[in-house]
């Protein structure tokens, strides 16, 4: 790997009220890459996401933005410095339009024809969003939730996408269709993302790189293929 | 026109004219509602404070309008600093404390209001002519010039809300203040603002007041009350509704009052409070909150 | 745990030996001290044991000490026996309120009890009630007598006939709150979910809770009816019930001994606080307040717990 890393990761602590939930993680997301969080349930995937964005109260470590210190900083201003988070159960306004919830995401932006630019490539990749522009969004299914929590993350036009089981409760047709979208934006805006994932197959085919957690600990980490190629992984995640 | 008849609309267009009055303050009811999804048991008092700053100009020979347009701009701050330095603290603590620190801030301005201007009542003076418009005998330009004054806060902070930016944000950071910080969203702000927005439309509204029921500390507590009835009557988070609340309790409060006598007339808004509470808690416009088990 | 033990044996005895060593008009104050001590335990079973909001609890004083007062002057019963019946009467109009009351949540409860609180002394200055009530008059007692050959002064008879009821009714508060029913009106306060999933009868604790929270308030002011020996509308507004707010959140809220702390704060604080202006009283209530709530959520009575937790740790220690 060449040059600086996007996001680095050094011996992040972390821990909800008295319990420690991570012990120390490290990992790294490449400028334009894919790195993928795998593991269990209760392995520590989500902590370590909520880290990364400011929403934890007690960690110890180091996280890096581009060589710059994030650690400290709080959620909003994590985002404003481009870092979309689409959280586990997909965080969407459900009282407000599926329009506004598309302006919120833009909300930080102040270049309005990139904006304007943005809604129609978000309208190209879900088109099914356009036809419910002005529904409730609490009223969509789970599947049109999920996209409209992506699609509101890709409004920041954010330098990295943190995604948080983007497949969680959706059929397998729409779990493909979502993948396929985002390994397209991945290859053509060039923007890297941080997946936290379940369905290890899936991840592993988006990811380069891949992080396997158990416990709040890295147990293993190498490129996509390694880890896909590892014979424990394999029986334990991939059900081969 | 029956003699029934003329009495009835009578009542009917001086309920309206009270009734714009409750409609101000459940406005900036509802502006903290929909900021903070609390309710701010303070609000009478803050805007019988901030009237009491204005009344403090007015008597040191500053000009109406420019008294008016200094104490909206200083009940504004007064809402944010009140939000950030006291009600930040509860942000995250059970509903209890923060209605406690709520009443807690009512009686703090109500004794402040009377240690620093005294209980004696006083005159306030009204921007309006005093001749009644066209020499009618049912409302004074007072009363007419107060609702169109509602009327305009309303529309203002209708546009605020559904069209810009700032205002989306608001109702966000009210609704989801987690996913709000996700799009990069300063709840704490937000909230701040919230309180800001309604302290000056609670100075306004007791700006409006005062006139009619004299300038004395506890001039809003049975007043709050009816705000409180016309802002669930109409819909706690929904401005319109609050205004058509206020008109509505207005002229039921008046035609109570014509019937049973006048000193029922908090009974009546004890009734209205607990009966929307109980029968249809979103009230007439508001939205049903499903709460999900 | 000998401390425990002993400590309300010698509160006891010291509260029996008080109207002996002072003057006459401090042990009619010591009295109030025990009339709001009663109305605070009524009012924190229900807001700081249950969690039900209420800004309003100046209306149940209200309604038990008008009972008295009617009942004496208008019926001419005795000061012994309306105490009984202005209780059962709250009783039962605080059960009725907890019934609409079951469907609001926090901060709507709190709007419904302060627009009671609000609407209270207007409603006993109704013009239609007027003939028992005495409207904006209101109406005025004689102090009872002590029995036959009981060397006491009035003063000192009433205390005792207060103290009597109090220590009935927090030794039977106490006993409530620390059973079932206590367990359930916190768990329902806590954990409204679980509780009714776990076969808490919900309402019926609820209403219960409101029920008896306004049968002591009541008793405590058909109490202080007769030791004030009047009763008139603009003494219970909306202030009264403030005032029982500040006493429950300043003695501690969910303890019993923190109605007792409540009670000597609210009868003796404002007293002192007056001398320095008359708005002092309420900026004091107000600040302390808003300091309680984010400084000592516990109270006092937290404050006087943490204290004893450590002399006990010390003792053992060593």
């Amino acid at each position: 790997m060449s040059g600086a890393p996007l996001l680095e990761v050094r011996g992040l602590h972390a821990q909800y009220g008295a319990t420690q939930v991570l012990h120390g993680i490290d990992f790294r997301v490449e400028h334009g890459g894919v790195t993928t969080l795998l593991g269990a349930n209760g392995a520590g995937k989500t902590t370590t996401l909520r880290a990364v964005c400011g929403m934890l109260a007690r960690t110890r470590g180091e996280i890096t933005l581009d060589g710059r210190h994030i650690e400290a900083l709080s959620t909003e201003s994590i985002v404003r410095l481009g870092v979309a988070h689409v959280p586990d159960g997909r965080g969407t306004f459900a009282e407000l339009s599926v329009d506004e919830n598309l302006r919120l995401g833009a909300y930080t932006r102040r270049d309005k024809a990139q904006v304007a630019q943005d809604y129609e490539r978000v309208f190209g990749y879900f088109p099914r969003l356009k036809e419910r522009r002005r529904q409730q969004a609490g009223t969509l299914s789970g599947g049109e939730q999920q996209m409209l929590a992506v699609s509101r993350a890709l409004m920041l036009r954010p330098r990295l996408l943190l995604l948080d089981e983007p497949s969680f409760g959706l059929a397998p047709l729409i779990v493909q269709e979502m993948f396929e979208i985002l390994a397209g934006i991945n290859k053509t805006e060039g923007m890297a993302m941080l997946l936290v994932e379940q369905n290890a197959a899936l991840a592993l085919r988006l990811a380069q790189q891949a992080c396997l957690l158990e416990t709040g600990r890295v147990v293993m980490a190498g490129t996509a293929a390694q880890v896909a190629g590892d014979e424990a992984v394999r029986r334990a995640y991939l059900g081969a | 026109m029956t003699a029934m008849g003329g009495m009835l609309l009578h009542q009917i267009i001086a309920g309206l004219a009270t009734g714009g009055i409750y409609a101000s303050v459940a406005l900036a009811l509802v502006m903290i509602y929909q900021a903070t999804h609390l309710v701010n048991f303070a609000q009478g008092e803050l805007a019988m404070f901030a009237t009491y700053i204005c009344w403090s100009l007015l008597q040191a020979g500053v000009p109406y309008w420019a008294a008016f347009f200094i104490t909206a701009a200083g009940a504004f701050v007064l809402g944010v600093l009140v939000e950030r330095l006291i009600v930040r603290l509860v942000e995250d603590a059970p509903v209890l404390a923060v209605v406690i620190v709520f009443i807690g801030l009512l009686v703090i301005f109500n004794s402040l209001a009377g240690w620093i201007f005294g209980y004696a009542i006083q005159p306030f003076p009204s921007p309006f002519p005093a001749q009644p418009p066209f020499g009618n005998a049912y409302v004074s330009s007072h009363e007419l010039g107060s609702i169109a004054i509602t009327l305009v806060l309303l529309a203002m902070l209708f546009v605020f809300f559904r069209f810009t930016s700032l205002g989306l944000a608001m109702r966000a950071a009210a609704q989801n203040p987690q996913s709000s910080r996700l799009v990069g969203i300063r709840v704490g702000w937000m909230l701040a603002l919230g309180w800001g927005l309604a302290g000056a439309i609670g100075a306004v509204a007791g700006m409006m007041i005062a006139p009619t029921v004299f300038l004395e500390p506890n001039m809003m507590s049975g007043i709050l009350l009816y705000a409180f009835a016309a802002a669930l009557l109409g819909g706690i988070d929904s401005p319109g509704g609050a205004v058509l609340g206020g008109f509505i309790v207005g002229v039921l409060e008046n035609i109570v009052g014509a019937l049973l006598g006048t000193e029922l007339k908090l009974t009546v808004a004890l009734v209205l409070i607990v009966g929307v509470l109980v029968i249809r808690p979103a009230g007439l416009f508001g939205k049903v909150h499903v709460t999900r088990v | 745990m000998k401390l425990q033990r002993f400590l309300p044996i010698v509160l006891i005895v010291l509260a029996c030996a008080m109207p002996f060593l002072v003057s006459n008009y401090r042990v009619f104050q010591l009295t109030m001290v025990l009339v709001y001590a009663i109305a605070l335990l009524g009012l924190n079973m229900l807001t700081g044991f249950n969690g039900q909001i209420s800004l309003g609890h100046g209306a149940f004083y209200a309604i038990g000490a008008y009972t008295a007062a009617v009942l004496m002057d208008r019926f001419g019963l005795p000061y012994w026996a309306v105490v009984p019946v202005a209780g059962a009467v709250c009783g039962l109009a605080g059960f009725l309120f907890g019934l609409p009351a079951l469907r609001l949540e926090g901060l709507y409860l709190s709007l419904a009890t302060f627009a009671l609180g609000v609407a209270m002394p207007q409603i006993l200055k109704y013009k239609g009630l007027e003939h028992w009530t005495g409207g904006a008059m209101g109406v005025t007692l004689t102090k009872p007598d002590p029995p036959e050959g009981l060397p006491l002064s009035q003063d000192q008879w009433l205390y005792f006939v207060v103290l009597a009821w109090l220590l009935v009714l927090f030794w039977l508060g106490a006993n409530l709150l620390e059973g079932r029913i206590g367990r359930a009106m916190v768990a329902i306060r806590d954990q409204p979910i679980a509780a009714r999933a776990m076969g808490v009868d919900t309402a019926r604790v609820k209403t219960l809770t409101f029920g008896i929270s306004a049968l002591y308030t009541g008793i405590a002011g058909a109490l202080g009816a007769i030791a004030v020996q009047f009763v008139s509308p603009d003494a219970f507004g909306v202030f009264l019930s403030i005032s029982l707010l500040v006493g429950i959140v300043v003695g501690g809220l969910a303890s019993v001994s923190g109605a007792i702390y409540g009670a000597l704060f609210i009868q003796f604080v404002p007293s002192v606080a007056e001398q320095v202006s008359k708005s002092a009283p309420w900026a004091i209530y107000g600040l302390l307040l808003i300091v309680f709530m984010v400084l000592m959520p516990g109270g006092v009575a937290g404050v006087v717990r943490a204290l004893l937790a450590r002399v006990v740790d010390r003792k053992r220690r060593r």
